[in-house]
């Protein structure tokens, strides 16, 4: 039971400000008079890298601090990749594969050792990746490791398992429409890819219902034999380590490469779109248009105008929006960045039915005023201070600086990355950031979605005088008269 | 099913000794090398200080822990220790200002305004519509006026161009928190900004601010259905006792919760003997502290406020809530316990720990692994708060196609079987090891520790207690474990609520 004062999941870590009280002086500022001596000399310690003659890497990061050990392997393939009829299986699969298990331990038996231990073993899915992590303390890291070397060659997919985990994602299909903020995220999302994108798509009770065992062996057979990338972090001698880990990898074939991907973004098609929802009083407000990926060297001009934009307490939408006003607690956002395609451009604001209009006019003021009201030198002098003064916070531990690299090797960036990025963040000027908002701030390409409650958004959507409304419907679908085990027959409510 | 089951905790078993056997000595290390990084200090004023030293990068994390929270807030103003929490990020005499003498005394003028509206709208009688239109107008006004002198979040932006990272504060019920990360040779510009903030904190853009709050609670209460059931059930489950009240606010309180009632909280509970600010990180104690004891000693001294009188009188009926709404059903059981401080506390903790930690868990391999009925079933235990009596609660979702009635009967039925039946060895060997590991694994974080240390420190008086209380751990028997079931988990002890699914055109034609 905690209420405070951001929210997460909207303010970035930095942010830059808008000061309106410019033109009178404040009278002093003894804060500016404490020293700040030069900061602790600190040199991050690097994971070590080795890459097998195959081609998978592996990554060693010692720390000693804690008597543990913990390791991940990395799969490239993920739910971008699932075959239109059957969206959901990278899910099932990252569920299943684990509880499965294998055929010397099943799911159950490994639940058994591992929580007497303290130890994990999990598996995941993801969008562009699949993984396998475990995490045991020190003494146990011989038996941990073999149990998940075990499950990363050897799985068993059980169907009762499968039919588990089914049950889990037709719970969450059935229940996707109850909350306003699940529902706007993904709206949103749908609006900005395409509703048939493989980055916005959603599993239905049919696409996870025509998932068989077989299809999550085919699915691993496949993925294992990728380009894996294997780091391991704790208290443990590298050089033990690193032959442990050549003993498991060396020996398997040449890593495949995945191919190109060759993906076409046209943003989505610019619009008032709505959703009603009767059982809230607040609106979710999203302004949404397409971002980009790190390669493009607009970036950093990029990470300093979201800072002014929407980043943070000082960025001019809070400033307006919530601290002027008092017309939302959540409201920011920015145009973000994806490693290898365009993520999202994204502005949301959450208030009152009755001032929907009001908000979302005042968003929309923001976002333009990009580029009516170039930001100063004043306003990037924050950005930069903000931005680089928290950059230690990226490699503050050795287990960030070992994700970090994974994250580099897997999309296939340098490893000095995060240098480059910081220097390129420095050498920032006005006219950059100006420029930037002029090339992708476009409000008039991009889409409006209000989730909210019809019959008290007064004045209405019309208001706006953007156009027609229109209405998404987002009913589940039911899939075809098919009960039986399926968990398909469950979506009908009594 | 059983014999399976049965060899699998066996070996289990076997291989927990092993562990228990190397993980004593290493915690015992612990524990002795905490006590050489770690300095306290109590300050003439009542604020305890701590530090301690863990060099791994040049950062470092604080909490401020204040031992007031929403279960504090007076009788009518509901949500106003998290009013006062986002009142504490608008400045002080100094930041946030353009002129602090000229803007004292339009901030008194706003209040003036304020109380004149609110005696006029909350008139029973006679209230005069044209009367209350002028003075909204004259209250919007003098709030313009006090806004001319305002740097909007000033405060906020000095913390973070100088590097706060995850800066961010937390009001629950039992108390407050305030926290962030920061390179560590900004320690002394910390030190001045939080006992800054702390002692001399400026009631500015207060009515904005309250807007604001409204919004979170539309937010996280009244938009959401899990919102909506969690602050139904508490009213119902508590009759006196302060945890049953909205944590965030009634509406129609925090709407009308003023910046003097705020003041008056922050007089009253921000004293102190009331707060631990703890540090962790680059930092050094025999640097550190006489740096901390210059700008906390502005704190002001004051008696801790008196404990509450209030004691939740023993339920003697069953109660239930149901709320009939589109949404898909959730369930949501709950039977009181006592506080924190009860010596079988660690036997609630085991509980909750095996019936619900995990795919082991016994509500896990009921409900949703054998029966298939839930998509999840735990307990949690203490909640909604922890300082006061409260609540052992039990939550599942159904899976479709099955009810609440079903989650109600699966999880008595597991109930029923802690009373009658000791639970395994196994188990409870797998609690205690999985505890110790568990702390030990949040040792690696400067924020998590600096909020351990403090919440410790706060409630008992030690930050010691953090790593003894693994000894109450390890003393939990099989009978601990069927005595408190027997005790707590009783009908007249409980409290249900659910969502009860409707579709739209049943709940419009009137279904019962």
């Amino acid at each position: 039971m905690k209420t405070g004062f951001v929210t997460a999941a909207l303010v970035a870590a930095t942010f830059v400000s808008l000061l309106p009280a410019s033109s009178r002086a404040q009278q002093s500022k003894p804060w500016e008079q404490i020293p700040i001596p030069p900061l602790h000399e600190f040199k991050p310690q690097q994971p070590k890298r080795i890459v097998l003659k195959n081609g998978i890497v592996l990554f060693l990061q010692e720390d000693h601090e804690l008597p543990f050990v913990s390791g991940s392997v990395l799969i490239p393939g993920g739910s971008r990749d699932e075959e239109p009829a059957k969206v959901g299986l990278v899910d099932l699969y990252g569920q299943a594969w684990r509880t499965s298990g294998t055929a010397k331990h099943d799911g159950d038996a490994l639940d058994d050792i591992l929580e007497a231990k303290a130890a994990h073993i999990e598996t995941a899915g993801d969008d562009d990746s699949t993984a396998l992590s475990w995490d045991s303390l020190k003494a146990d890291q011989d038996e941990v490791y073999e149990l998940a070397m075990d499950l990363l060659f050897h799985p068993k997919f059980s169907q009762e398992k499968l039919q588990l985990a089914q049950q889990q994602d037709a719970t969450a299909i059935v229940r996707r429409n109850d909350n306003e903020d699940e529902i706007a995220d993904r709206e949103a999302t749908r609006l900005i890819y395409g509703a048939e994108s493989p980055y916005a798509r959603q599993p239905e009770l049919a696409t996870i219902g025509a998932v068989t065992v077989k299809d999550l062996q085919a699915w691993h057979d496949r993925t294992i034999s990728g380009k894996l990338i294997v780091s391991v972090i704790g208290d443990f001698d590298s050089s033990a380590m690193e032959a442990r880990l050549r003993a498991t990898f060396e020996a398997l074939p040449a890593a495949k490469t995945a191919p190109q991907r060759h993906e076409t973004f046209p943003g989505p098609r610019p619009g008032v779109y709505f959703i009603n929802k009767d059982d809230v009083n607040q609106s979710n407000i999203q302004i949404v248009g397409l971002g980009t990926d790190r390669r493009n060297p607009d970036v950093p001009s990029l990470a300093m105008m979201n800072d002014v934009l929407g980043g943070g307490f000082a960025s001019r939408l809070f400033q307006k929006i919530r601290t002027e006003r008092g017309l939302a607690y959540a409201v920011g956002g920015g145009l973000s960045f994806a490693w290898d395609h365009p993520a999202t451009f994204r502005i949301v604001a959450l208030t009152q039915s009755a001032s929907t209009v009001e908000a979302t006019r005042l968003a929309f003021a923001e976002l333009q005023g990009m580029t009516t009201k170039p930001i100063t030198e004043e306003e990037l002098k924050r950005a930069k201070d903000d931005i680089l003064s928290t950059f230690l916070f990226r490699y503050d531990t050795k287990s960030k600086v070992l994700a970090e690299q994974v994250r580099l090797e897997f999309y296939g960036y340098p490893s000095d990355y995060l240098q480059t990025y910081r220097a390129a963040l420095e050498k920032v000027t006005v006219a950059d950031v100006n420029a930037a908002a002029k090339k992708y701030i476009h409000p008039d390409k991009m889409a409006l979605l209000v989730v909210g409650n019809q019959s008290e958004i007064k004045p209405w959507l019309d208001d706006l005088k953007m156009g027609p409304i229109h209405t998404i419907d987002i009913t589940i679908p039911q899939p075809g008269a098919q009960p039986g085990t399926s968990p398909g027959n469950a979506g009908a409510s009594e | 099913m059983d014999k399976k089951s049965s060899r699998r905790l066996r070996s289990g078993l076997f291989a927990l000794l092993a562990t228990a056997i190397c993980l004593a000595p290493a915690f015992a290390q612990d524990l002795k090398s905490f006590e050489q990084r770690i300095t306290t200090k109590v300050l003439p004023n009542g604020l305890t200080l701590i530090v301690c030293e863990r060099p791994e990068a040049p950062v470092f994390s604080y909490t401020t822990f204040v031992d007031a929270g929403d279960v504090n807030d007076p009788s009518g103003q509901s949500g106003l220790a998290h009013m006062f929490e986002h009142l504490a990020f608008k400045g002080t005499s100094q930041i946030g200002t353009t002129d602090y003498a000229e803007e004292k005394v339009a901030l008194e003028k706003v209040e003036e305004a304020n109380n004149a509206y609110e005696a006029e709208y909350l008139k029973p009688v006679g209230r005069d519509p044209e009367k209350l239109k002028a003075l909204k107008k004259a209250f919007s006004e003098a709030q313009n006026e006090a806004h001319k002198f305002v740097i909007p979040n000033q405060f906020t932006d000095v913390a973070e161009r100088n590097g706060a990272h995850n800066l961010n504060a937390q009001t629950g019920l039992d108390d407050t928190v305030y926290y962030w990360s920061m390179p560590e040779n900004r320690l002394e510009l910390w030190a001045s900004l939080e006992s800054s903030r702390l002692s001399d904190t400026v009631p500015r853009e207060f009515y904005k601010e309250r807007d604001v709050v409204l919004e979170e609670r539309r937010m996280r209460t009244d938009s959401n259905p899990e919102g909506r059931l969690v602050e139904q059930f508490l009213a119902t489950a508590y009759v006196a006792h302060n945890y049953g009240r909205s944590a965030v606010g009634w509406p129609s309180e925090v709407s009308q919760i003023t910046a003097t009632e705020a003041m008056a909280f922050h007089r009253k509970y921000y004293v102190g003997s009331n707060i631990v600010v703890s540090v962790v990180g680059d930092v050094k104690a025999s640097e550190a502290m006489p740096v901390l004891e210059k700008y906390f000693s502005r704190v002001p001294s004051g008696p801790k406020p008196e404990e509450m009188t209030t004691v939740e009188p023993k339920q003697f009926a069953e109660k239930s809530v149901v709320i009939r709404e589109a949404t898909q059903p959730i369930y949501l059981e709950g039977y009181h316990r006592p506080s924190y401080r009860d010596p079988d506390d660690a036997v609630y903790d085991a509980i909750s720990d095996i019936m619900s930690n995990g795919r082991v868990s016994r509500l896990y391999r009921s409900l949703v692994r054998d029966q298939q009925i839930a998509a999840v079933a735990e307990g949690a235990s203490p909640f909604p708060g922890s300082k006061y009596p409260s609540l052992f609660l039990f939550i599942a979702a159904p899976i479709p196609g099955h009810t609440s009635a079903e989650m109600r009967d699966a999880i008595h039925k597991e109930i029923d079987k802690l009373k009658t039946t000791d639970v395994t060895d196994a188990e409870l060997a797998m609690y205690k090891t999985r505890a110790r590991a568990d702390l030990l694994r949040g040792l690696a974080n400067n924020q998590g520790l600096a909020n351990a240390l403090a919440e410790y420190q706060t409630r008992y008086g030690d930050w010691r207690e953090l790593f003894r209380q693994l000894d109450r751990v390890d003393k939990v028997t099989k009978a601990d474990i069927r005595r408190v079931a027997n005790q707590v988990f009783v009908a007249s002890n409980r409290t249900t609520a659910e969502i009860d699914t409707q579709t739209p055109a049943a709940k419009n034609g009137g279904a019962k």
